[in-house]
Parts: structure tokens; sequence; C-alpha cells
């Protein structure tokens, strides 16, 4: 199945920035969103968003490990042994993980502190898994680089927007800055929104939005 | 061939062989920075027990010019020669109280380097889930709590783990842990929003975290009765100084 797609794409030499693979950066912003519509790695988006600074590390972690897997995973796609696929695109994503990790320990401790356990569970975040095996297993490195990007970005749209609304209304403030406190405002945040349940609540409008823009209708 | 046995069980070599030795070079390359944030997260906790730190103070040399770091065994005798920093406490807490090395940090006087101001005993614990420390700050009289930072690696969000917030730890400023000559501690007690303004020696308790604020409270007793032999050696000696 993987080689077939493989030799399809392989046929044609397109432009890295072709209009089929800009596609692959735009789709997941909207349409194909990981969060919002393919409903991936929820996990994370609900336990570092309460501000917006763990919330824009994460999501510059998730895209730099999926879309350096994806190129990997990529170049090699044509040497791996099928019977071990996983376990190699596992390995090359627990690479990434733990590297990210170790320079985020190095560079912003603080922060790495306050995301704790959640870079660690990129390696099981469901979008980095399945964009290897969805994607990077049958196309060229270029397309997979962009693809890894674009649902990188995907996620990290909805996390920044998700952190935006509950760092605003929870705690009052933008990347730590006090918005409504600098506008003479005096403002009692909302200790609902710093629960994960706050979290899920801003999703949900989130996808509503979403729907209603795109004119999206459940298949029965 | 790509699915032949021999194959796959080198191609699992290879890559296991590739990634493990990059995640090597990676983590010898960048431990010194790692170590440098874990030194500088020790100094602060330190620090923020006896002032409030702002943005941007210069920890390390604030730490360097204002803090005497010693060693300690459980008779109150200084052990010569041995650093401080070069104490895991964690190591430490696993022995039994009467073999632990314990690090001491004096904090000195901004003006007179000679002055005691504040003595700053680490202290290490065991929570609901997993480990706790932290500092506490006990003024000159080396009875009174001048402040005190704690850390927990697993506690409950929101509930447990509110002992690392300001909030908590400003509780604790002003207790005592003598009552006279007696070592009595200070005790976290159940139930919030209580008034033990009067009592030097209970702590208004933190509501859903009864068994956190049970694990300070041993890891205080524990703590405290290594460092009374000390603590009892001294307050004569440093009272007078003042």
């Amino acid at each position: 199945m993987s080689t077939e797609i493989a030799e399809v794409v392989e046929k044609k030499s397109e432009p890295l920035f072709s209009k089929k693979n800009k596609k692959l950066i735009t789709n997941p912003l909207d349409i194909d969103n990981p969060i919002t519509v393919q409903v991936l790695g929820v996990c994370s988006a609900l336990a570092v968003t309460t501000q917006m600074m763990p919330a824009l590390v994460m999501a510059i972690a998730l895209l730099v490990v999926t879309a350096s897997s994806n190129v990997i995973i990529s170049l090699l796609r044509n040497t791996i042994p099928s019977r071990i696929r996983i376990i190699v695109q596992l390995a090359i994503v627990s690479l990434w993980v733990i590297m990210v990790d170790q320079l985020l320990k190095a560079y912003v401790y603080e922060v790495w502190k306050q995301l704790s356990v959640f870079v660690g569970l990129i390696i099981t975040n469901c979008i980095v898994m399945g964009r290897l095996e969805a994607f990077a297993m049958g196309n060229k490195p270029g397309p997979s680089l962009l693809d890894g990007l674009g649902n990188g970005f995907g996620y990290g749209l909805i996390l920044l927007l998700v952190g935006f609304f509950r760092e605003l209304f929870g705690g009052g403030s933008i990347f730590g800055f006090k918005v409504f406190e600098a506008l003479g405002i005096n403002y009692t945040g909302n200790g609902l929104l710093l629960l994960p349940a706050g979290a899920c609540i801003i999703v949900g409008i989130i996808i509503w939005v979403q729907r209603s823009i795109n004119g999206f209708r459940e298949a029965h | 061939m790509r699915q032949s046995n021999l194959y796959i069980i080198l191609y699992a070599a290879a890559i296991t062989i590739v990634c493990g030795g990059a995640l090597a070079l990676a983590s010898q390359g960048l431990k010194p920075l790692q170590d440098a944030n874990v030194e500088l997260e020790r100094k602060q906790s330190i620090l923020t027990t006896v002032l409030p730190l702002k943005k941007g103070d210069d920890i390390n040399a604030l730490y360097a010019a204002r803090v005497k770091e010693s060693v300690i065994d459980f008779q109150g005798k200084v052990k010569e020669g041995l650093k401080a920093s070069d104490i895991d406490v964690a190591k430490e807490y696993k022995k039994k109280p009467e073999e632990r090395l314990l690090p001491l940090y004096e904090f000195r006087d901004q003006t007179d380097l000679t002055k005691v101001n504040n003595v700053v005993l680490p202290v290490y614990g065991f929570g609901l889930w997993n480990d706790i420390w932290g500092f506490v700050a006990l003024q000159a009289d080396l009875n009174t709590i001048q402040g005190v930072s704690f850390q927990h690696k697993g506690e409950t969000p929101g509930l447990g783990a509110r002992i690392s917030s300001e909030e908590i730890q400003d509780r604790f400023k002003g207790k005592s842990i003598f009552d006279a000559d007696v070592l009595k501690s200070v005790f976290i007690q159940k139930g919030e929003g209580n008034d033990y303004s009067n009592d030097p020696h209970k702590v208004d308790g933190i509501s859903g975290a009864t068994l956190t604020a049970k694990g300070v409270n041993n890891m205080f007793v524990d703590y405290f009765t290594c460092y009374k032999n000390y603590l009892k050696k001294n307050q004569s000696t440093i009272t007078q100084n003042l």
C-alpha cells in the first residue's frame, strides 16, 4: 500500500512549493487540523495551555519533532523493513523528543520544568506517529517536511488560541503581561478556564466556529 | 532481501547504535548548561527564603557575596573539607538521621559580613505521590522561621502542588520551631481558612491536601531533629553576638 503511494508521487517531478504541496501546509491549519478535525493530541492541548508561554514552547517542540521525524523517516522509507517499521518510527521520534527535552532543559529551564512530562509525551502524540505512517512512509523528504511543518503549525495554532483565551480570561494576562491591570480594569480571573475543563470548552467552541464557517455536516 | 531476518536484525541494531550515539553526545554536550541551571535553581531557592528576589537580580553574585556554605553532622560539628554544594540531600535523606551529612547555609549581613542574619536548612521528605523538598530559613535566634520554599516532583496540581506557591509558603513566616528548650516543630493543620496567628507552632491547612501537608510536617520533624544539636549549641553564641 505504501509503495503504491510512493510510486505515484515519485513519478512526477514537481517543484517544492507546487500548488499541491502548498496544501500540505495550509490544509492542517484549517480543514484538516490535527486537533479540531482529526481530534489528535488533545491531551497535551488541555494540559499546557493555561499560559501562552508554555503553549508556545510546546508548539515549537512538536513542530520540530514532527518536521524532523517526517524528513528522517522519508529518507529512510525505502530501507525500512516493513515488519519493524513502527519500531523504527518510534525510535526516530524518541530521538528527536529526547533531543528537544535536553535542549529545553539546557536553555529554557523554567519552561522545561513547567512542561515537565508533556514534552516526553510527544513520543506518544498521535499527530507525530500519524504523519509518519500516513505520509512520510510514502513520500519524498521535501513534501514530508512540508507536511510535518503544516501539522506542527496546525497544532500550534490551536494551542496558542486556547492558551490566549485561558490566560487572558483565567489569569488576566498575555505572555505574563497583566493586560487588564495595564488598562486599569479591575478583573477577577475566571478559575474555570484554568482547569482542564475550561480548555475542553474552548476547544469545543473553536470546533463549533470552525465547522459553521466551513459548512461541515456530520455524515449519517 | 528487505524482509530477511538478518537484514531486520542488522537494521534494528544500526538504528539503535546511531540513535543511542546521538543522544549520548547531546546529553554530554548539554550537561554543563543543565547543571548550571540546576545549581542556579538551588541558589535561588535558598535566597528566596530570606529575601524577596526581583527579576534581573544577579543570583550567582548575590549568593557568592552573602551565603557561606558549610556541612555539619548530626552532633552539630562542622565537617571540614566538604562542600555543601556537593552534598546530595536526596541521597542523604535515605540514610539514618544520625549518619546524614547536613548542608548548612549562613546568610550574612549586607554591610557586616561577619554577622549571620539567617541560617538556611535544607529539608527533604515524601509528600503524597513523590518526593518533596525545600529550604527553611531561621532568623538569628535559630528559632523563628524567616521564610520557606518548597518544591515537589508530583503532588496533585491545584491541591498538594500548592506547597510550591508563595501563598502557602508565606503562612510559615514568623512561626517558631522551639518552645523554650524543647523542639516542637511546625505543623500544617487540617482544614483551610482558620486563624493560627496566635499559635507559633500551627499553620493554616491546605484544603484537599491533608496528606501532602502531613508529608511536610514529617519532613520538618525529621530535619529539625537532624539539626537540633547544632541549633541548640549555637542559639546562645549567635544571640550573644547580635
